[in-house]
């Protein structure tokens, strides 16, 4: 929150109004950003939300239809890609086949005029090189490598300029997800290293949580609709698309009805957290994240909050944590996800009987 | 089950054996043929040669009559003591000249437009492709009576008259029957060879690449040379293949616009065969044509399977 405030106006990029019309379609819709030095962004969205062409567009290989960018200062938008001081990882890496590691790394290198000389490029791709441990590897070809270490002669080559702004087009999609997991740490801990200013853009919101210090989601139309830190993000979602797409959750559809939300199907209204406004007979939804949900043998009484009797559905043991689906009638299941040893008593069977409940605080009120 | 699994076996067979059969039939019985032909002695009688395998004295003898190489081996002496008359290695490098500077001009005037097809979009790309072959619809000869029209050396010619009635001549000039017609005639006619595989390999090109370059402060033309161009370089070997061997052999061409004025291999075959009746000579000669062939054939073979590895 004080991130983005304070990057209003002054921000080291800024993407002023920036919308992309392909023929009738708006791939991106007047977006509005602005990034400190040094930090972390994620653009989420779904697969043809138009993240790629904003990230394209500042990378200058896209002319926004409106709008401007404007890096450290300077007014990008009409400038061709090889004079902008970014460069990018593209997804799958884009490594050239026909040269070696060190070439790929030197690539970028050889670009700059006056030429440099060819000792300071050596010693640079050297230190490149070692940066993300590949030295050894210097004189193989991209198909020689395993996919990790493509990402890294990527990151290496993307870096090699020393740009103001890197870019990471879907970085680690192309990886297992094991490797992903912690590729994803040694990543940021690169990034944080060389100190530069980031721009990352997945559809992966594990991704996106993991590695960014403000995370912005796009809706499938192109637009921005908000823009904070992985937490607020997930404990605060101001949509239920956003609800729904990063991470998962329970919805219950109801109105207003004296300070509850009243929803067709459950035997009592849903209490809600403290201080929210309810206009009486207003539509609106209540989110309640599968953690944030106890499961419970006999009815936990009043002082559980919200309570709603059902039976197992399905078990899904995942060994670090449990899911839990309970049917609550009507066809309507509610997701509950238990920490490995956070269930009060044993695991409970399919078909048991069974109540999920909630504290009314838990809950997230949305209205869109 | 098992009747049908062999039957798919002999499926299979036929597969194997059909291009097998097709290149023992039409390539290596005919070249045999003529092997034997070139070892041949030259006599006057139909056909007008004996051939090195016969019955003499009660027995069958391998008796190869070796003229035909030796004149080819004296103008090879004669070249690297300067001097005498170089009737056929002159023909050969007129051939080999001409096929090499039409494989310039085919890949010159042929790679923007794979590269243009290439870039097209999806839907536009065949078509594209269509144009390009279209003349190939048009028979080959009446192409080059078209280009011999269009350069013709007096006020009828199309060319010429262009030039008369723009006022930027005021006689007409010589355009058919020397070497510069002989090589716009060959381009034109080859361009399709070098195109198609161009094309093939250019459309493969992963765009991220050149996206890539161009990212990392590349120029246009530095992404060029060091990326498009090395990327292509296997359409560049196979499109230049498909119009050096062919046009090495050419003699239609050469003929109708170059009027016989330079003697290339092609003719020499010809006459030979024909007008000179000098059979034994004339596949000799064609012999030894697919030999200077092979060799470099070869060669890159080796050093692209070789590259393939290493990658």
């Amino acid at each position: 929150m004080e991130a983005a405030a304070a990057g209003q106006g002054t921000g080291f990029l800024r993407v002023e109004g920036v919308s992309k019309r392909y023929g009738q379609t708006l791939a991106v819709d007047d977006i509005s950003l602005s990034i400190t030095k040094n930090e972390i962004f994620a653009l989420l969205g779904s697969s043809g939300c138009g993240k790629s062409t904003l990230l394209r567009m500042i990378a200058g290989f896209e002319t926004p239809s409106a709008g401007r960018i404007v890096l450290d200062g300077e007014d990008m938008t009409r400038v061709s890609p090889h004079h902008r001081p970014t460069n990018m990882m593209f997804q799958s890496y884009a490594l050239f086949p026909h040269l070696t590691v060190r070439e790929n790394v030197a690539f970028g290198l050889r670009q700059i005029r006056p030429a440099l000389p060819r000792g300071t490029i050596d010693a640079r791709v050297d230190a490149l090189l070692d940066l993300v441990q590949l030295r050894p590897l210097a004189t193989r070809k991209p198909s020689e490598l395993s996919g990790g270490q493509q990402q890294r002669v990527a990151l290496a080559r993307s870096l090699a300029r020393e740009p103001k702004l890197l870019l990471l087009d879907e970085p680690l999609s192309a990886l297992d997800k094991k490797i992903r997991q912690r590729t994803q740490l040694e990543l940021v801990e690169l990034i944080r290293r060389v100190g530069v200013t980031c721009i990352m853009v997945t559809h992966d919101q594990e991704e996106a949580m993991a590695m960014a210090d403000r995370i912005g989601i796009m809706s499938p139309h192109g637009t921005l609709l908000q823009v904070g830190a992985p937490g607020e993000v997930y404990e605060h979602p101001r949509t239920r698309y956003i609800a729904g797409f990063v991470g998962e959750t329970n919805l219950f559809e109801g109105r207003f009805e004296s300070g509850r939300l009243a929803c067709p199907g459950l035997p009592q209204p849903l209490a809600l957290p403290a201080g929210t406004a309810t206009p009486e007979g207003t539509p609106a939804w209540l989110s309640v994240r599968p953690e944030r949900i106890t499961l419970h043998g006999s009815d936990p009484g009043e002082q559980a909050g919200n309570r709603i009797a059902g039976r197992v559905g399905g078990i899904a043991y995942l060994g670090s944590h449990s899911i839990i689906q309970v049917e609550i009638g009507g066809g309507r299941t509610v997701t509950t996800d238990h920490a490995a040893g956070a269930l009060a008593q044993r695991t409970p069977a399919t078909g048991e009987a069974v109540w999920v409940a909630w504290p009314p605080e838990n809950g997230v009120v949305l209205t869109q | 089950m098992n009747a049908l699994l062999r039957l798919l076996a002999r499926g299979r067979l036929w597969v194997d054996a059909l291009p097998w059969g097709w290149m023992l039939l039409f390539f290596a019985a005919p070249f045999a043929l003529i092997a034997g032909v070139s070892l041949s002695t030259s006599e006057l009688s139909i056909p007008p040669y004996i051939w090195p395998l016969r019955e003499e004295g009660g027995s069958w003898q391998f008796l190869p009559d070796l003229s035909s190489y030796e004149r080819l081996w004296d103008e090879v002496l004669a070249l690297l003591s300067a001097g005498g008359e170089l009737e056929y290695l002159g023909a050969y490098g007129n051939a080999l000249l001409l096929a090499a500077l039409t494989t310039l001009g085919c890949l010159l005037a042929g790679y923007p437009f794979a590269w243009r097809i290439a870039r097209a979009g999806e839907q536009w790309r065949n078509t594209l492709l269509l144009l390009v072959m279209l003349p190939f619809w048009t028979s080959f000869l009446l192409r080059v009576f078209a280009w011999m029209g269009l350069l013709d050396s007096s006020e009828v010619g199309l060319v010429n008259q262009l030039l008369l009635g723009l006022g930027l001549v005021d006689e007409p000039l010589q355009l058919l029957y020397n070497r510069g017609a002989v090589l716009i005639g060959m381009i034109y006619s080859y361009l399709p060879f070098m195109v198609l595989p161009l094309y093939a390999n250019l459309v493969k090109l992963d765009q991220r690449l050149l996206e890539a370059a161009r990212d990392l402060g590349a120029s246009g033309w530095t992404t060029f040379v060091h990326v498009t161009l090395p990327l292509s370089r296997r359409g560049i070997v196979a499109g230049s293949m498909l119009v050096f061997i062919p046009a090495v052999g050419e003699f239609v061409i050469p003929d109708l616009l170059g009027g016989g004025g330079v003697m290339l291999i092609g003719r020499k075959i010809w006459d030979d065969f024909g007008p000179n009746q000098d059979w034994p000579m004339a596949a000799a000669v064609a012999v030894v044509m697919v030999a200077v062939l092979v060799v470099p054939i070869i060669t890159l073979y080796h050093a692209q399977r070789d590259e393939g590895r290493r990658r």
